[in-house]
């Protein structure tokens, strides 16, 4: 009887709170998780008037075909070592603008630049392959007048493929730099001002200070950021590695990644198998990654971890 | 602080260094506007520059007329993102306030359901097939709206951890005690106390959508329903691709200053904005990382 009544009190007191969370559950079972059995797909043989669930089974038929294409190991390769180059370039570019931003004293000006490297960031990357276009475009592109000014023939980026993985990691850190710069900004500016004074008073140089003080204060936040891109390691930004090559035939070998892999093969090629096996490759490996490189976060500062 | 002759060459080179970075952020940008006011005759014959050798309206002029494509896809666009970003905050915080209270059963299982979101997810492919084959919204415009609405489980847990910091639990038992429900608690507290962590997240959301060009190039085909992004992504496969829809005047098109002008527009209240938001953006980036 007692906790009958305790039942029907709990029921009247958290309902409203339970009601609250349904529109996002909806949408998270909408979005996320009915998608999620449509891995299977990756087994079947794809008939597209039996959907999904109806069509045939086809084992690691499709696993077959995919590892025996010639794109696989381009795009795992393409997708792992841009990832690499993002992450150690990012590092470094990043805590190193952050470094320099912050020992600008004066603070409109310390603000001016700290505005300036994050805007990129918020163009969408449709503009910023509009951009690329007006320096490398064959005739007319900045890059190559110059390059005709100084002599030289113009260069036809879009099917040259041995610039493109430059061009992609200087646009990537022209876009993307100001995100981690910013963390770290702040992350310097919360180091106690009294221990760099003090350090200065007893004749510690501003390398000295670097190193035994800004850069270990640093150093979480670095292996967070780090451990963090790791774990997407298998994910690429679809809008880089499709947009600003302009989906060049010419350049894909060095220009397609899982991402651009799986959507030309799902929607252009209309290769359903071949989409399915490559996405269910990255969601299951992804996953495995996320874990572990979680995990390693969480050993090393918990309260930076994901779960 | 005591300042040695060497902090003060650091911050030299500091500067030095910070206008050389501004120069390559900030040149495209000229290059992009540059071109979308010069004359199109001279675009072609002499390439994009930074000073405009012949200036002209054309571009903008043209933006103005084409009521049914430019502009039509500039007011999906703004509709859009208000639409989808009132929704995105609203379920966010509607979810993140139940989250944050302790002593709600159930709260951790709750919180894995949103959390696993962001760990594992089905991909393009059953996404894609979610959406076209059981929803339908291939060619609606719910194809613009959903497949981006919450941006996952990091607002939620940003949202989340800020009330739990920022509204003492005491507001919500003395509001109760007065007989308040919890949908007025939310409506009275709990939404006016998140303001500053409402607005970064809506910044968030509202970017999100503004810039989206994937939903679009997924599922929508219909060249009515483009938003401003889509039609700038087929504009540059097909640069005709206006005179093909039966824009009027499509015999001397500037194509080249008038792609530039639309990128322009489309860039313009995210200029225009970016001064007065940038504070919670960046404060949304610092508490975001930590968490996704």
């Amino acid at each position: 009887m007692k906790n009958r009544k305790k039942l029907i009190h709990n029921v009247k007191r958290f309902l409203p709170l339970y009601i609250m969370t349904l529109p996002a559950l909806l949408y998270l079972l909408i979005n996320n998780y009915m998608p999620m059995p449509g891995l299977v797909l990756a087994f079947k043989s794809f008939n597209a008037q039996k959907g999904i669930y109806g069509s045939p089974w086809a084992g690691f038929k499709n696993f077959a075909f995919l590892i025996q294409s010639r794109e696989f190991p381009i795009i795992l390769r393409n997708t792992i070592l841009y990832n690499v180059s993002f992450i150690l370039l990012d590092l470094f570019f990043g805590v190193l603008l952050a470094i320099l931003i912050t020992e600008i004293r004066r603070l409109r000006a310390r603000k001016l630049a700290q505005s300036l490297v994050l805007f990129p960031f918020v163009v969408s990357i449709i503009i910023v392959s509009y951009m690329v276009r007006s320096f490398i475009d064959h005739e007319s592109g900045l890059l190559n007048h110059l390059l005709m000014n100084l002599g030289s023939g113009s260069i036809q980026f879009y099917s040259k493929s041995q610039y493109w993985p430059f061009i992609l990691i200087f646009v990537h850190l022209w876009k993307s730099i100001g995100y981690g710069c910013i963390i770290y900004i702040s992350t310097i500016l919360g180091i106690d001002r009294s221990l760099l004074e003090s350090a200065a008073l007893d004749g510690a140089s501003w390398f000295q200070r670097l190193r035994y003080i800004t850069i270990p204060f640093l150093k979480p936040t670095m292996i967070t950021l780090s451990l963090l891109s790791v774990g997407r390691i298998c994910n690429s930004d679809f809008g880089l590695f499709y947009q600003v090559p302009q989906n060049s035939g010419l350049v894909m070998d060095v220009t397609n990644t899982i991402d651009t892999f799986v959507y030309r093969a799902l929607l252009t090629q209309n290769n359903v198998a071949m989409s399915a096996a490559a996405g269910f490759f990255q969601s299951v490996v992804g996953f495995t990654f996320i874990l572990v490189f979680n995990g390693i976060t969480r050993k090393i500062s918990s309260e930076n971890s994901l779960f | 602080m005591v300042r040695s002759k060497e902090d003060k060459i650091v911050e030299r080179i500091a500067y030095i260094v910070m206008i050389l970075v501004g120069i390559i952020i900030v040149v495209p940008f000229i290059v992009l506007f540059v071109s979308s006011i010069t004359d199109e005759a001279v675009l072609l014959k002499e390439g994009y520059s930074l000073i405009p050798k012949k200036l002209s309206m054309q571009a903008y002029s043209y933006i103005w007329k084409s009521k049914d494509t430019i502009l039509r896809a500039y007011i999906i666009t703004i509709v859009i993102t208000f639409v989808g970003t009132t929704i995105n905050v609203l379920i966010t915080t509607m979810i993140a306030y139940p989250l944050s209270l302790s002593y709600l059963p159930g709260r951790k299982i709750l919180s894995f359901v949103v959390l696993f979101t962001m760990l594992f997810s089905g991909g393009l492919v059953p996404t894609y097939m979610n959406y076209t084959t059981v929803l339908g919204i291939k060619n609606t415009y719910l194809a613009l709206l959903l497949p981006n609405l919450m941006f996952g489980a990091v607002n939620c847990i940003i949202v989340r951890t800020y009330f739990q910091g920022n509204i003492p639990v005491e507001l919500y038992e003395s509001a109760r005690i007065d007989g308040a429900s919890e949908f007025r608690i939310f409506s009275s507290i709990v939404l006016p106390l998140g303001k500053p962590i409402l607005v970064t997240i809506a910044i968030f959301a509202g970017l999100g959508y503004w810039n989206d060009w994937m939903n679009g190039l997924y599922y929508v085909t219909d060249q009515r329903m483009y938003s401003i992004q889509q039609l700038l992504n087929v504009m540059i496969q097909n640069i005709q691709f206006l005179t093909q829809y039966g824009q009027s005047g499509g015999e001397n098109l500037p194509s080249i200053s008038l792609r530039m002008a639309i990128a322009f527009v489309a860039m313009l209240p995210i200029i225009v904005l970016y001064p007065f938001l940038q504070k919670y953006f960046e404060a949304g980036i610092t508490l975001g990382a930590v968490k996704g």
